[in-house]
């Protein structure tokens, strides 16, 4: 290092400066990847993080089991035939409710002291009323019986059980009092109110601000399925089709190079414009009823095509010629090669890019936005085909749509649609890695 | 080619699909934000105690879904829109060229504007004349029009918080903003003299003078929000000096996140804007199309239940979520029995 001629006949064990250098800029640039790997994982983490520790709570929930009496009086005044039964609303029905939980607590002992009827009829979620009128609709020789009767408990109790309402903040809201929240702690320790797994959220349609605690994924998970459904039925065949052309038969001209550059451009153009293209032409020109999966369905097949077109292409392309000679060669048509040798061993490839290409549509909020799918749905669509045509909502538009809410209890049930979201988005990928791995073959 | 062959078979399948496209037994509507709440609530509770179906309430703005309402007349057009602010005679005309000549207007409540910041900050009190002299991009000083040099709320106004001005304030798609714009700051100009100052200084003309009133700061003290509420309170919650603009109803379900600041002594509340005591407040509308009435099932029901004491009175769920009770509810009953269309503006 010192001596000009030694770093040119140095020794090999002592590595002179450039190759120090080399040496330095390798290690430098390990460091750089390990730190850019690093740092996604702990973006990841710590989006894992937030979503479950703020979501799993929408997955068990507070419920209050009271034993009520269905007093004729309130629930039936005018007899018990179906039409004056009907004649009752939900608010007959929360009077019901208040003369009865104060009847209840006391029977159980538990101490009401300074707390109206309201107050505590208040603690119960607002669905309660309309449970228990349900049911007496459906079986009408419940009147007068007393029954066991699971309520939840309104959305700011069951955020105190979870730790998002505490005491101080129960002092300054308007919508609960500490009052409330130590009776609710009381009726816990009798074994009234308990956190229960809550399959409603699953299952049960979207509710309104008044009642956080009822709000669920169903009629966005149907909405999402029925949607995945029309994208896998219309964009796979008219998808693989198109490739197929493209790639076997087209002449080789200018024509074909601009239908190519195009599909690379339609699969990189943003996703609301095909919600304005769907806006116009499937609801404004051919008239589809707004808010259906069935306009969802269509805009996200317009969307998936171009990515199921380019990976189709892929896969053919990497069957080797050779297959396609040896079947014309010992006689095949043109089809029959395609059909019988180059489909099969290209299918791999094309089912993984229609899974992704699924997986991508189920997450696009973006075009329903404009074709009115961010809506307020409560009734489940009917089942498939005239189910496409009733209005329906999605899951990543019912996060968007809790998000937006005022009630902080709706935050957590953003989240946990989050979780719901994910899990489906990882199964959907996963059964695209083992689908590769299983049978793709390479050459 | 994929593209053609699709818009084929987009055709085919709604031809195929028309049929069944025609016979809608659910009530549409779109519109507010604002409204949103209310109106999901009311659709609730009808689906429960009637025999329809639940009706299907979107979002967009008031003046997306007054748009979407005059579309046309016929079932894959909606029939109710929400607003927060009044109807436009663009949009009647709009309506009128497109065959949607008679709507009737239902005003079913107020709701209030308040300003709040966070829990653990100080509490204001303020007057209209303040907001104008923090966030007008021009305010009076010496007989002249300058600059606005205010940078804290004590130079302001000395009683207030020794606080940097920092507003979030609705941004402009938001009818909530007209209010501000209209009961705040152009109130506030007026209270100050400093409307007279912008009219000499437009040469005596009135609108200008206004339009100068309602030009604010652009030097980064208010920031529109374009989004939700629920943006103003995470904005909020980053920045804890700021004040941000908010629905009645809105605070009411974070009052423990937020304090409230007065509006020229008064705190609002639903008594003191149902009482108009409290200044910043404004009707909340829904539009109907008539001619959408008995062809889609169960809409004259459901717009009797939306203003029935049941929902929009004093003490019906909607006043329990914020709604200020319109104290001319019963007229608005009789009006919707009776299917009065609104007649044109005045």
């Amino acid at each position: 290092m010192t001596d000009a001629t030694a770093s040119v006949h140095g020794s090999l064990f002592q590595a002179d400066a450039r190759t120090r250098r080399r040496r330095a800029a390798e290690t430098r640039f390990r460091a750089y990847g390990l730190g850019a790997v690093i740092l996604s994982v702990l973006a990841l983490v710590f989006l894992l993080s937030s979503v479950l520790g703020n979501g799993t709570g929408a997955f068990r929930q507070s419920v209050i089991r009271l034993e009520i009496t269905l007093d004729p009086a309130i629930v039936a005044p005018k007899g018990t035939d179906p039409e004056a039964l009907a004649k009752v609303t939900t608010i007959g029905y929360g009077r019901l409710l208040d003369q009865e939980v104060i009847a209840e607590l006391t029977a159980k002992g538990i101490d009401t002291a300074g707390m109206s009827a309201k107050d505590i009829s208040a603690m119960l979620s607002k669905e309660a009323a309309a449970d228990l009128r349900r049911m007496v609709l459906a079986d009408p020789s419940l009147i007068g019986q007393t029954i066991t009767f699971d309520a939840f408990a309104n959305g700011r109790i069951d955020g105190y059980f979870k730790g998002r309402v505490t005491m101080e903040s129960a002092a300054l809201d308007s919508n609960v009092s500490p009052a409330q929240l130590l009776l609710a702690e009381r009726m816990r320790d009798a074994g009234l109110l308990r956190l229960a797994f809550n399959p409603g959220f699953l299952t049960a349609p979207d509710a309104s601000e008044l009642r956080p605690e009822v709000a669920g994924l169903g009629v966005a998970i149907l909405g999402s399925a029925y949607m995945m459904m029309i994208v896998l039925v219309l964009a796979l065949p008219l998808g693989v089709a198109a490739s197929i052309y493209l790639e076997e038969f087209a002449p080789k001209n200018k024509l074909t190079d601009l239908i190519e550059v195009n599909i690379s451009n339609l699969a990189a153009v943003p996703s609301i414009v095909f919600g304005i293209l769907g806006l116009a032409i499937f609801i404004n020109f051919a008239g589809l009823p707004q808010s259906a999966p069935i306009v969802g369905g269509l805009v996200l097949t317009l969307m998936t095509l171009p990515t199921i077109i380019i990976s189709t292409r892929a896969a053919l392309k990497a069957v080797p010629p050779s297959i396609r000679d040896a079947a014309l060669g010992v006689g095949a048509s043109k089809m029959q090669a395609i059909f019988h040798h180059v489909l099969p061993l290209a299918m791999p490839g094309i089912l993984t890019g229609t899974i992704i290409g699924l997986a991508q549509a189920l997450g696009e909020t973006a075009p329903l936005l404009l074709i009115g799918m961010v809506a307020f749905v409560r009734d489940f669509p009917a089942a498939p085909p005239e189910g496409f045509f009733d209005p329906a909502s999605a899951l990543p538009v019912q996060v968007y749509n809790w998000t937006t809410r005022a009630d902080p209890a709706f935050m957590e049930r953003a989240s946990g649609a989050i979780i719901v979201l994910l899990v489906f988005l990882v199964a959907m990928n996963a059964v695209a890695i083992v689908l590769r791995r299983r049978f793709e073959r390479r050459w | 080619m994929s593209f053609v062959k699709l818009s084929a078979s987009a055709l085919a399948i709604a031809a195929v699909s028309a049929t069944a496209a025609m016979a809608r037994d659910n009530i549409q509507s779109a519109g507010s934000s604002t409204v949103l709440p209310y109106a999901t609530i009311v659709a609730e509770a009808f689906g429960e105690n009637f025999d329809f179906p639940t009706p299907v309430v979107e979002s967009g703005g008031s003046g997306a879904g007054r748009k979407k309402l005059c579309e046309g007349v016929g079932e894959n057009t909606i029939d109710i829109a929400n607003s927060s602010s009044r109807i436009s005679q663009s949009d009647i005309d709009l309506c009128k060229s497109n065959g949607v000549t008679e709507i009737m207007e239902v005003r079913f409540g107020y709701d209030g504007i308040v300003f709040a910041s966070d829990i653990k900050g100080p509490t204001f009190a303020f007057t209209p004349a303040d907001w104008y002299a923090a966030l007008a991009a021009k305010v009076v000083k010496d007989g002249k029009l300058i600059d606005n040099p205010n940078k804290t709320w004590s130079d302001v106004r000395a009683d207030l918080p020794n606080q940097p001005i920092l507003a979030f304030i609705p941004g402009t798609k938001h009818g909530t903003r007209e209010v501000f714009d209209e009961k705040v700051v152009h109130a506030g100009c007026k209270a100050t003299g400093a409307e007279e100052a912008f009219i000499a200084a437009a040469g005596g003309d009135k609108a200008a003078g206004k339009k100068g009133c309602m030009t604010l700061r652009t030097d980064g003290v208010s920031v529109d929000i374009d989004g939700d509420y629920t943006e103003t309170l995470a904005r909020i919650d980053a920045n804890k000096t700021a004040i941000g603009v908010f629905g009645l109803s809105f605070y009411q379900n974070n009052m423990d996140k937020l304090v409230v600041a007065t509006m020229s002594g008064v705190t609002p509340s639903v008594d003191s804007v149902a009482n108009g005591s409290y200044p910043v407040s404004r009707p909340l509308y829904f539009y109907v199309k008539k001619a959408h009435l008995g062809v889609i099932p169960g809409l004259k029901e459901y717009i009797e239940f939306f203003v029935s004491d049941d929902m929009a009175g004093p003490n019906g769920p909607l006043a329990a979520y914020g709604l200020v009770s319109d104290p001319e509810l019963a007229k608005t009953q009789e009006a919707v029995a009776a299917e009065t269309p609104m007649g044109p503006l005045n």
